[in-house]
């Protein structure tokens, strides 16, 4: 049975599908058989970030609907043949997508995969509790920022509240992303720093994606970043966070940008 | 600029720190309790409404939020023809700390 593992961040543009594609790309990597879904329906864009937005056929919805078999919707990345991915629709209302529906879907995918990482839409309506509601672990993304630390406080409370693991009384298990962080910045006091974002939030951190132009240049040419360039400094970041995810105790580093210099967070562990 | 703050140099990450531990600490203790405001303004309103016809759109209510204590401010436009009761008639305003 595999993990669903949802990515998630209540303020948009904060980094979810480009830490999906990362975080997938990543996992299946290291061996692990991966499926990124898109729960944006009408505004889907995962497609695209991992280069896949010519060989959409089928949708979640037409799954989730009964019109297309899970197996003719998903599409195998041409790259990697261990990482699939399950587009959204881009011409479907949101409200196509049926609370048994998903779930139906997401219990096939888990049969089938190790992670079933599912990219959440912004905002904290129907289609991000749709995309939390069966996640086993949540990786909330998070820029040093004050819009979107508040927006990922309210969706720890969406998490801890309105998930079917909330439900049944269990854990859920949720870990911080913090990325577009510019360690020059927040030493100058002009950015809040990873410990005062882990303070506020107290979840444990995941990793610290640095803020950098290698991100733009894969979702350019519709590559992860993990797979166009994984010696770069957000690859390397991302990487790290896929071993922490399956479980591994990896230091957290805060990546600095220039001169590759890394510093130490002071020993820091995360869970 | 003088030279003590060009030493002391203005930082904002301090301040966004602590703008979120103050605004979070409240957003977390009022979610899940539905909207207080709303059901403050409807229960106030109820109680002025039975000695004075005002319209709903004329009380006012606000709360601004301190580290501390918060203020609550409530702001009721009573037209002149308003009153059910004899009472002097003319704009009120009151306002209470909570």
């Amino acid at each position: 049975m595999g993990k669903v593992l949802v990515v998630t961040s209540g303020k948009g543009g904060v980094g979810k599908t480009t830490s999906t594609a990362a975080l997938g790309a990543a996992l299946a990597r290291g061996g692990e058989n991966v499926v990124v879904v898109d729960f944006d329906v009408g505004l889907r864009n995962l497609d695209l970030v991992m280069g896949a937005e010519r060989r959409v056929v089928f949708d979640l919805i037409n799954v989730v609907q009964g019109d297309a078999k899970l197996a003719q919707a998903l599409i195998r990345d041409k790259r990697l043949d261990t990482l699939s991915l399950l587009p959204a629709s881009q011409t479907r209302d949101k409200d196509a997508l049926t609370i048994e529906g998903v779930d139906k879907v997401v219990a096939e995918l888990k049969e089938k995969f190790d992670w079933v990482i599912c990219d959440s839409p912004a905002g904290i309506e129907r289609g991000a509790l749709l995309a939390m509601r069966n996640a086993d672990v949540a990786v909330v993304v998070t820029n040093p920022e004050v819009s979107s630390v508040r927006d990922s406080d309210r969706i720890i409370g969406m998490l801890d509240s309105k998930t079917l693991r909330a439900e049944r009384g269990e854990r859920m298990e949720k870990h911080l992303l913090v990325t577009r962080y510019d360690a020059g910045r927040a030493a100058r006091n002009e950015m809040l720093k990873v410990e005062d974002v882990l303070e506020i939030l107290s979840i444990p951190l995941l990793g610290i994606i640095p803020e950098s132009e290698e991100v733009l240049k894969a979702s350019n040419i519709g590559s992860p970043v993990t797979l166009n360039n994984p010696n770069s400094a957000p690859s390397r970041a991302y990487f790290e966070a896929a071993r922490r995810l399956k479980g591994e105790l990896v230091d957290v580093v805060i990546p600095m940008q220039k001169g590759g210099l890394i510093g130490r967070l002071f020993g820091r562990r995360v869970a | 600029m003088n030279l003590f703050d060009f030493f002391r140099k203005k930082t904002t990450a301090p301040v966004a720190r602590d703008r979120l531990q103050v605004l979070l600490a409240h957003e977390r203790s009022v979610i899940g309790k539905s909207d207080l405001l709303a059901i403050l303004q409807e229960e106030i309103l109820a109680v002025i409404a039975k000695h004075i016809s005002v319209d709903r759109d004329a009380v006012q209510i606000k709360l601004d939020r301190g580290a501390s204590f918060s203020t609550l401010e409530i702001d009721v436009e009573v037209p002149l023809n308003a009153a059910k009761l004899s009472r002097p008639a003319g704009g009120t305003g009151v306002a209470a700390s909570a």
